[in-house]
């Protein structure tokens, strides 16, 4: 049995930094203590003073693996703000950018951060010959996922054809029946992966409101915010049902929805709306999505995985119905004007909200990121998970917590990119 | 009589991450899709948070550090990290530069008052540091993300110069 306080300093296998401790005192979980040690490069301060038409590129340095979300968030925000309405071409780019993002986030996370846990390993790097091929795989498909961002955006880091109403690229439709043929050849293989995580036996279930952006189909950019406990809001309303909180020994805020915690990520987007993923991924993913709604949260890895595949399928779609031409974006007038962005990044809900002067200058701007919003739905899962298995040795606690942070994809770069609150 | 098996000589590489987006580590990643095969068989990654549990460094050939210093308690790992690579590798805009992450350097009097609360209660430096600034930098990778080509052409570099790979 295990005694006394744990410690886990620099947390492996997610995408920056965070430490965690459990505080126990006679065989009870007295507290959890997740923090976000990132340190802050204050970019919701630094987006004072700057002009609109700079401020995407610069919010997408607040993460290099969503950055694509985040410059499509900040677009939106401006474009709300601005009225610009944008063309059927550029929804359709910014789809596949996004969808791009997320066949090679979600395999990233899936393969080599979360599939040793899985594998009883303790890395990728650790896989030997007996699990190589599952490297292989990783390596197929965030090529494609890479590939198809490259096509739409330019890059997929940072990427440089998306602005404010459309795009300063033209895809080259050359290459269409290419990338159509690459997006094919890695659907076994995610079909694979879906079939791993369906498999994988981890769980730990616990009620909670579950939180996403739902629309007419499924995706990434456009609706409305719906959760399991039956609200549905407007994107510009979000914050308004969101409470603040400090944890005074993390570098990241944390937020309740309506004053308790919420889930947001693939499990919520999944357990609100998987009747709209594409017909060609329903159709080969019956057996699996009878797992959703759920409330396991390792069922948000089997989530991502079926992502991959509605990320691809929806993608081939578009490529096979779609001519792109050239086209300008969209022209539009600077006005002293406000507008909120929300798309759903890979780890969930990403909400932007932009105040401009009447020269395009930022005066007030906020940003608030998937991992800040499930900080405390994960330390009460991490409680409940502890608690659970309070008589077990502190290898297998420490082992099972960092599990169930990584089942979460947490990233510590977007949640740590600056909080505005008084310490008290 | 046993034969001994000659061991194969790999590069011992750490790849370390400070304040920064970790847009480098994600490119890398990405380069990987393509040579992955090959690194695996060269690369010895004796750290890489990313990817593995990490320990401290030590012993290593390179050091690749992406991301800007900004707290005492990073100088001291940076320190450490020089102390035990013989060669190391400044990647992304942050670790050459120091910016975007270095970017409350140029707040107004009254931006930094408001992060004020957040400098001294974390502990961070008064200053965020391009690494050339705290210790030697043998080469660097600039960009915002890195460019992957310089990244490509110092790496193998670093393969030809500790004879891991023909030149």
């Amino acid at each position: 049995m295990h005694k006394g306080d744990i410690t886990l300093d620099s947390l492996s296998k997610i995408e920056g930094h965070a430490d965690l401790v459990i505080k126990i005192k006679d065989k009870k979980v007295e507290d959890i203590n997740f923090s976000i040690t990132e340190h802050k490069r204050f970019f919701t301060q630094a987006m004072h003073g700057k002009h609109i038409e700079v401020l995407p590129q610069h919010l997408s340095r607040i993460c290099g693996t969503c950055s694509i979300a985040h410059l499509l968030c900040s677009i939106e925000s401006i474009e709300k703000a601005l009225e610009v309405k944008v063309s059927e071409q550029t929804k359709l780019l910014r789809k596949l950018s996004m969808y791009g993002l997320m066949i090679r986030d979600h395999a990233l996370h899936l393969y080599l951060l979360a599939l040793p846990d899985v594998l009883g390993k303790n890395s990728v790097l650790d896989f030997g010959e007996e699990y190589h091929n599952y490297i292989h795989d990783a390596f197929d498909v965030k090529a494609v996922g890479n590939k198809l961002a490259i096509f739409a955006a330019g890059r997929s880091v940072h990427a440089p054809f998306p602005i404010i109403g459309g795009f300063n690229h033209t895809p080259d439709n050359s290459q269409i029946p290419d990338l159509i043929k690459s997006l094919e050849s890695i659907r076994e293989t995610a079909l694979k992966l879906i079939e791993i995580y369906y498999k994988c036996n981890f769980k730990l279930e616990r009620e909670t409101n579950f939180v996403g952006l739902k629309a007419e189909e499924y995706g990434f950019i456009e609706g409305r915010i719906h959760t399991s406990n039956g609200k549905i809001i407007e994107e510009k309303g979000y914050l308004g049902h969101l409470n603040h909180i400090v944890i005074p020994y993390s570098e990241s805020s944390a937020y309740e929805f309506e004053g308790k915690e919420y889930m947001v990520g693939a499990l919520a987007r999944l357990n609100l709306g998987k009747e709209l993923l594409h017909k060609r991924t329903q159709e080969s993913c019956r057996k699996e999505l009878k797992e959703f709604p759920s409330i396991n949260i390792y069922r948000n890895n089997l989530a991502q995985a079926i992502e991959i595949l509605h990320s691809i399928d929806h993608s081939i779609e578009i490529l096979e119905k779609t001519k792109f031409r050239q086209e300008a974006p969209v022209k539009f007038e600077i006005r002293a004007s406000e507008g909120v962005g929300v798309v759903e990044a890979p780890r969930g809900t990403l909400y932007h909200r932009v105040k401009m002067d009447d020269k395009g200058i930022v005066t007030d701007g906020n940003i608030i990121v998937p991992t800040s919003q499930n900080q405390i739905n994960m330390r009460d899962d991490l409680k409940k998970l502890v608690q659970e298995n309070i008589d077990k040795s502190k290898d297998f606690i420490v082992n099972e917590a960092e599990k169930l942070i990584r089942a979460y994809d947490p990233c510590m770069s977007c949640a740590s990119h600056f909080l505005r609150v008084k310490w008290v | 009589m046993t034969k001994k098996i000659k061991e194969v000589k790999k590069l011992k590489v750490g790849w370390f991450t400070f304040t920064c987006s970790e847009d480098s580590t994600i490119m890398f990643t990405e380069l990987m899709n393509e040579h992955y095969e090959e690194w695996f068989r060269l690369i010895d990654f004796k750290n890489f948070r990313l990817l593995k549990k990490n320990g401290k460094p030590k012993g290593l050939d390179v050091a690749f550090v992406e991301g800007a210093i900004c707290a005492p308690e990073d100088i001291k790992k940076l320190r450490e990290i020089r102390k035990n690579c013989k060669k190391l590798v400044a990647i992304g805009s942050c670790a050459v530069v120091g910016k975007p992450s270095a970017q409350r350097m140029d707040f107004t009097e009254a931006q930094r008052k408001e992060i004020e609360f957040i400098i001294s209660r974390f502990h961070y430096a008064e200053k965020v540091y391009a690494l050339h600034e705290l210790v030697k930098v043998d080469e660097s990778v600039p960009g915002c993300p890195m460019d992957t080509n310089t990244f490509l052409n110092i790496l193998n570099k670093q393969l030809v110069e500790f004879g891991v790979k023909n030149a």
